[in-house]
């Protein structure tokens, strides 16, 4: 059996590909495009949380918004840490997505307005990542479900203290329901946008698929997100902004209206309200962090404790 | 090439428990490492101790070879205690 069959068919019986184990250069490749994007997501998701982190409204919002910020850019790391087990060189990783090379999550390209926006992003950010990362836990490849199996147990948090963040504004005064409405307005449908193009359009899905590093299409992850998130909406009295949203008895879905694809491609290519300020944000911290880089180098080296 | 070391960390969540691998780090040297570990693979939870140890000095089989590096595991039977018959109602065996 030649190396590829051989491969082929470790995948069909449900084995998980470790990182000495021969894998097909295009599993290689894709895999480092994905993970590399995921990291860089989780990196760059810290900056618009981060900015309300000295205007948080209590100690106790302080020291959430604090923890879930530091989990994110663990959660970068993890999956780092697997990128380089695929023999990706973190120095160019991270170049990549300073020079704007790699993509990253275009919801992060989208401002934080209000605090209700720091709410809404748990609860509709986070939970769309816990409804992806929860099939990538069952990825082939054994390093990316691995750091997604200690992601998905720490992210629960982020998405709970996220809705009650929403429910305390919503049951609140006027003017707090409204800010809370407001953001819930602004961050759906780009929240739907997560789960990228439709199946139709999306021309790496079949591979991933086959090679079961997806385990399912963004279409059926969309879907599954939305039934999830109008219950939750319901609960709260907050109205989800689709006039088209109807559940369908056949079906026992949700469904909803049509996602403007041109506003996720533009914002794809870099022409979203934040790219600019995301890439320059994150140049800015390698930079000042050189020095920090620099001194523990010298140090190692002087002291011959490498 | 990577300008910091990489170190693979091991965890180990409980006393008594064994120490297990969680990912890995990039540090200059080994006192960063442990923080670097700490800080990004034990922030939540029961944690007992936290190894680190240089990427490049972990020694391990190859896929390759697997079949027959483990071979002489997989065929001596009489390493196993059922392979053993004792008379019939003997017991603490």
């Amino acid at each position: 059996m030649d190396q590829n069959a051989e491969f082929e068919a470790r995948i069909a019986r449900g084995e998980t590909i470790e990182p000495k184990d021969w894998m097909p250069e295009d599993y290689k490749k894709q895999l480092i495009r994905m993970m590399s994007q995921h990291a860089h997501s989780e990196i760059v998701g810290m900056l618009p949380e981060g900015e309300w982190i000295t205007r948080a409204p209590s100690l106790r919002r302080k020291k959430i918004l604090l923890a879930k910020v530091q989990d994110e850019a663990g959660h970068g790391l993890y999956i780092y840490s697997g990128v380089e087990t695929l023999g990706a060189d973190r120095d160019s990783v991270t170049h990549d997505l300073l020079t704007g090379k790699a993509k990253y999550s275009s919801i992060f390209n989208y401002p934080t307005l209000t605090w209700a926006d720091i709410g809404v992003i748990g609860w509709f950010v986070d939970g769309a990542a816990i409804v992806n990362q929860t099939m990538l836990a069952k990825c082939s490849y054994g390093p990316y479900a691995r750091a997604m199996v200690r992601i998905c147990k720490e992210e629960n948090f982020h998405k709970k203290q996220g809705y009650e963040l929403v429910a305390g504004l919503a049951n609140g005064t006027k003017e707090q329901k409204e800010m809370a409405q407001d953001a819930v307005n602004r961050w759906w449908w780009p929240s739907l946008m997560m789960f990228g193009p439709s199946d139709k359009d999306s021309p790496n899905s079949p591979q991933l698929m086959k090679w079961k590093v997806k385990k399912e299409s963004n279409d059926t992850l969309r879907q599954r997100f939305v039934n999830l998130t109008i219950p939750q909406a319901n609960a709260i009295n907050l109205t989800i902004p689709d006039p088209d949203l109807k559940f369908n008895q056949e079906t026992g879905n949700w469904d909803f209206g049509e996602i403007d694809w041109t506003e996720f491609y533009e914002v794809l290519k870099g022409n979203g309200p934040c790219n600019k300020e995301r890439l320059e944000a994150r140049n800015k911290a390698f930079k000042n962090g050189e020095w920090v880089r620099e001194a523990a180098r010298v140090y190692a080296e002087k002291h011959n404790v490498q | 090439m990577s300008s910091e070391n990489l170190w693979e960390v091991f965890v180990q969540s409980e006393d008594g428990a064994p120490h297990e691998h969680a990912g890995s780090v990039r540090a200059a040297d080994r006192e960063l490492a442990l923080q670097n570990a700490r800080d990004v693979y034990t922030r939540r939870g029961k944690v007992f101790s936290v190894w680190v140890v240089r990427a490049d000095e972990i020694v391990a089989t190859s896929p390759d070879e697997r079949d027959c590096f483990f071979d002489p595991s997989n065929d001596k039977i009489y390493r196993h205690p059922q392979f053993y018959k004792v008379p019939r109602g003997v017991k603490g065996l």
